[in-house]
């Protein structure tokens, strides 16, 4: 056991140490640990900051709310369509780049747009395509007659149009940073591989498949373990299309149902707000403990 | 497999976006690579014999020339259909892989009818690894492997195809220098127990000499000399081949040649015939001086390096082209040139300035002084007197 003690010899470098663990404690650790003692006291009034008991009702009231399953349901429906499908664009779309000579840079530079484009202005672009108004069905729909289908409404039809747009904008928000990775590491992979590759014989796809994936195999699994956390904590991408009322739409994510316990309309129960996340933190926990036992045999350092 | 080189050039284009003058990376190269035979190419960085080299793997396209591997013309084959195996500089073993997966990638490569089924290939795959005896570390990832091991399995790799032709880019050039003169006697076992035709690059002329059967001397993209090494040793064309080969490198002196007597500086230190008065550029082996008393040659002596079996007489002279002249005496003459030295230096030491005027003579051995044109460089061969 390593002791942790304050010596004349560590000073310094507890001294160093200080700043970061301040902002830690106060910003991370200590929230962190309030929430979690929030998520057991029972009835927890914020104005006289008084509670009745402690226990695991908040967790049983949460876990039988059925905005709070919906939000659990739509949260998963959005981490496993939009992680693994951004993420393979992204690569599709880097190996092309890194193919092509001519206007590359151009291109890098269009496919990184979106990540420097404020989320409210995709939004309205996101509106145009989609949204029904009183003039216009709007552009996709547009593009659906003409193949003699009737319109959607994507933004309060059903359930799954309205999905399907959150996914896709949820992909096409998180490719520009997922492609910038991408595009870097494949241009890190020694020339010399491909060299011996080629007098070896070996097929196009066999070499991305044995030799590329493997070397950027490190990138990719960052972007995935980000790319998981980011979509669980998704929120502001589902306001931007379906407005504040998302329990409504149908659309709400557990960070939405988290928001809504204590700021929404029906809100103002920090309690439940606080096993929501704690909930929500385990899950996490639990996918990213997986993602790591996975990539020890998947992915070469 | 003999290996034919026509007229072979690349050209690569000016990088100087002003001049966009195009660099010659090799010119003019013909050479007949005799079957069963290892190649060096020698010469120093930048002389296109990395390039040469590449072209003969397919992975460059040559701009004008062609390439025959025995008889068929490869030059517009890419490099998987010309049955060669490369060994690159830095081994490019796949990182992920273990030393089983590597030698085996190649196979896992083919196609059609010749498809191994899995028991043919690991067959080959150890038959490979026991060739350059590294049956042992199959399951090792190339990190845990020594520059000496992973220099091993990259030529299994090359060889587990049974290749036409081995291709070694600088194949020692990352090894320690222990390692280095182990690894060329097993490079040398190799291509002796194989019989593959093999040609590698290298810009260390000792590593060139010792293996190859015929060495190749390149500079600026031309080929200076073709042969044997101990022929081109002891006869090179011009000053640069001279200059090039050997350690301790050849020592040269402005010297001219009159009446038939070869003079450096003020002393005749050679009969000559056949040979025109004219200044040229005089070359001596540094094995070709003889400690002699009343030798021709004088010089200051400058000390003694001491190397075990000989020594080398370190000395100056105002016509030499380089600071001190190296003379490589038997360690015999040890005790006598320490004394002369000793007297020399008296109680000064080495920084004493009386050294410079302690003479010492040479007597040359005419085989290995070598005379070259002032203007051309090229070799002036003359006759001796006997």
């Amino acid at each position: 056991m390593m002791k942790i003690r304050l010596t004349e010899s560590n000073l310094k470098g507890w001294l160093y140490l200080l700043p970061a663990i301040l902002f830690l404690g106060f910003f991370m650790v200590y929230p962190l640990v309030d929430v979690f003692i929030y998520s057991f006291e029972e009835g927890y009034n914020s104005a006289s900051q008084t509670y009745f008991g402690v226990g695991g009702y908040n967790y049983s009231y949460v876990l039988h709310d059925p905005y709070f399953l919906q939000a659990v349901k739509n949260t998963f429906i959005l981490v496993m369509i939009t992680v693994p499908l951004s993420t393979g664009i992204a690569l599709l779309i880097s190996v092309a780049l890194s193919s092509i000579k001519p206007l590359r840079e151009l291109f890098q530079t269009i496919y990184f747009l979106p990540y420097v484009t404020n989320t409210l202005a995709v939004g309205l672009v996101f509106m145009i395509l989609f949204k029904k108004t009183a003039y216009t069905d709007g552009l996709v729909n547009l593009f659906i007659s003409w193949f003699g289908a009737g319109s959607v409404d994507f933004i309060e039809g059903p359930y799954w149009a309205k999905m399907f747009v959150l996914c896709f904008y949820t992909i096409w928000v998180v490719m520009p940073f997922k492609i910038l990775i991408l595009t870097s590491a494949l241009s890190s992979v020694n020339q010399v591989y491909y060299n011996a590759a080629k007098v070896d014989g070996t097929s196009k796809f066999r070499t991305f498949m044995r030799i590329t994936l493997p070397m950027i195999s490190p990138m990719i699994f960052y972007l995935v373990i980000t790319g998981f956390i980011g979509a669980f904590k998704a929120y502001s991408d589902a306001v931007a299309l379906f407005g504040t009322n998302l329990n409504a739409a149908e659309m709400n994510t557990i960070v939405g149902y988290v928001y809504d316990m204590l700021y929404g309309d029906s809100g103002g129960y920090p309690s439940y707000a606080s096993a929501a996340a704690i909930i929500l933190f385990s899950i996490v926990l639990t996918i990213t403990c997986i993602n790591l036992l996975i990539s020890k045999k998947k992915v070469h350092y | 497999m003999e290996v034919v080189l026509r007229n072979l050039t690349k050209k690569f284009p000016g990088r100087d976006r002003k001049k966009r003058e195009d660099v010659i990376a090799v010119n003019d190269f013909n050479f007949v690579i005799p079957d069963g035979k290892l190649i060096g190419l020698l010469g120093p960085s930048g002389c296109g014999k990395s390039t040469t080299l590449n072209l003969i793997s397919g992975l460059l396209k040559p701009t004008s020339g062609r390439i025959f591997f025995g008889g068929d013309d490869v030059t517009d084959l890419p490099p998987e259909n010309r049955g060669i195996g490369l060994v690159f500089q830095n081994y490019a073993l796949y990182p992920h892989l273990t030393v089983k997966q590597n030698i085996l990638f190649p196979l896992q490569n083919l196609k059609g009818k010749d498809k191994l089924s899995k028991r043919e290939m690991l067959e080959k795959a150890n038959e490979a690894a026991r060739l350059v005896q590294i049956e042992e570390l199959m399951e090792s990832k190339p990190a845990e492997l020594s520059g000496g091991q992973q220099q091993r399995v990259a030529i299994a790799r090359a060889l587990v195809k049974m290749p036409m032709v081995l291709l070694l880019d600088e194949p020692l050039s990352n090894l320690d220098a222990r390692l280095r003169l182990q690894t060329r006697e097993e490079i040398r076992r190799i291509q002796r127990k194989t019989g593959i035709t093999t040609i590698f690059v290298t810009h260390d002329q000792e590593e060139a000499m010792s293996i190859s059967d015929m060495i190749v001397v390149m500079k600026d993209g031309i080929v200076q000399q073709i042969g044997k090494p101990q022929e081109v040793y002891d006869s090179p064309v011009n000053l640069f081949v001279a200059r090039f080969l050997g350690t301790p490198p050849i020592n040269l002196f402005e010297g001219r040649a009159k009446d038939n007597q070869l003079y450096i500086g003020e002393d005749a230190v050679l009969r000559v015939k056949g040979i025109a008065d004219q200044e040229v550029f005089v070359g001596i082996r540094p094995e070709g001086f003889i400690l002699q008393e009343n030798g021709p040659l004088c010089c200051a002596l400058g000390g003694v390096e001491v190397m075990g079996r000989d020594i080398s007489v370190v000395s100056q002279n105002k016509a030499s082209l380089s600071q001190s002249i190296r003379a490589i005496v038997g360690a015999e003459h040890l005790e006598k040139i320490g004394k002369t030295y000793a007297a020399g230096y008296g109680e000064k030491g080495p920084d004493g300035d009386r050294a410079m005027e302690t003479p010492v003579r040479f007597a040359l051995n005419p085989h290995k002084v070598f005379l070259f044109d002032k203007e051309t460089e090229e070799r002036i061969i003359f006759e001796e007197y006997v």
